[in-house]
């Protein structure tokens, strides 16, 4: 009862659950943390909007993104992962999600931000839907804790369009 | 004899326990894999090489953002990446979804299969809800160097014995 083994084992056994307890509790304190985020996109430009070889269509533009995501940060926080997204409709497809740009935000000092960039990544449809079309720019952000459970929200900014014709 | 009964029973209890605890990972989590390793640092800063994920797989719809763990046909190591392209069927609910590891310049596709251009539920082991930093690196030691692998079964065997 009182062996080297024994011993061992019932330390490495607390300890192991004092450290699943602490980061528990960690992850808790999240629950805690009330944000208030706040974010706004402008289109300033439309770079070109043309119809692929393989027959769908692909548009590029220019934006500015600003957001102050300060609030979301905890001290359990690692990081934020931010992203915009195009969201549209269309006759074959409910929802097109189609992530536009995304950056990471190490810190809380990071989290007010001003970027001026064309999209990252293509916009390319499944079809020959774009021309004309209304669509959403939602920025969704998704917080990665140090440890524990991740959590993820959004901002829509509805109101957005597609100029009618190629160009 | 009955010693020897005794330590079998002792061994059995343990490994028991661990397929059952197991078991009942995958039947909370809906999933054939509740916990994966990450092996790479694609997905770096958020998860290093060594860090644990938790999945979940439900029928929930699935969005861009969700950090995914999806096997390729051909491949037998899951990769752990983000969804950044969704596209849902009208009629079916069916998706086709593009992904991309976080510190990757590219997306997914050159890790698809020959001409796949999207992925669909059915590749889908699950997607990431927690996580549990370095907790993998056994893991990580036990497959990358398997002579480790022998010498604690052989060390547990002997704890067995004597």
């Amino acid at each position: 009862m009182h062996s080297f083994g024994y011993r061992a084992n019932a330390l490495l056994t607390f300890a192991i659950t004092l450290l699943a307890l602490m980061c528990a509790m960690a992850s808790l304190s999240d629950n805690l943390n009330s944000p208030s985020p706040s974010a706004h996109v402008q289109v300033l430009n439309i770079n070109w909007f043309q119809k692929q070889p393989n027959g769908n269509d692909e548009v590029s533009m220019t934006m500015n993104i600003s957001a102050d995501l300060q609030s979301l940060f905890t001290w359990n926080t690692k990081q934020v992962f931010v992203f915009l997204a195009a969201e549209y409709e269309t006759p074959k497809n409910s929802l097109n999600q189609i992530s536009l740009w995304d950056g990471i935000i190490p810190s809380k000092e990071h989290a007010k931000f001003w970027i001026h960039t064309s999209n990252k990544y293509r916009f390319i449809d499944q079809g020959r839907n774009l021309r004309g079309k209304e669509f959403n720019l939602t920025m969704h952000w998704h917080v990665m804790p140090k440890t524990g459970k991740m959590s993820a929200d959004k901002i829509v900014m509805p109101g957005y369009r597609l100029p009618e014709e190629y160009r | 004899m009955a010693w020897i009964l005794m330590k079998a029973l002792n061994l059995s209890m343990m490994v028991g326990s661990a397929v059952i605890i197991w078991k009942a990972l995958m039947c909370m989590s809906g999933s054939e894999s509740p916990v994966v390793v990450v092996l790479s640092g694609s997905m770096e800063p958020a998860f290093k090489r060594g860090d644990i994920l938790f999945l979940y797989m439900s029928k929930d719809p699935i969005r861009a953002g969700h950090i995914l763990v999806f096997n390729v046909d051909g491949r037998d190591i899951p990769i752990v990446h983000r969804v950044i392209e969704v596209h849902e069927r009208q009629d079916t609910g069916e998706v086709d979804i593009l992904t991309k590891g976080d510190s990757n310049l590219v997306d997914d596709r050159v890790l698809y299969a020959q001409d796949q251009l999207w992925l669909q539920r059915h590749h889908i082991m699950g997607r990431a809800i927690g996580f549990l930093p370095y907790a993998g690196w056994v893991t990580i030691i036990l497959t990358e160097k398997p002579i480790i692998k022998y010498v604690l079964i052989a060390a547990l065997g002997l704890l067995m014995i004597i």
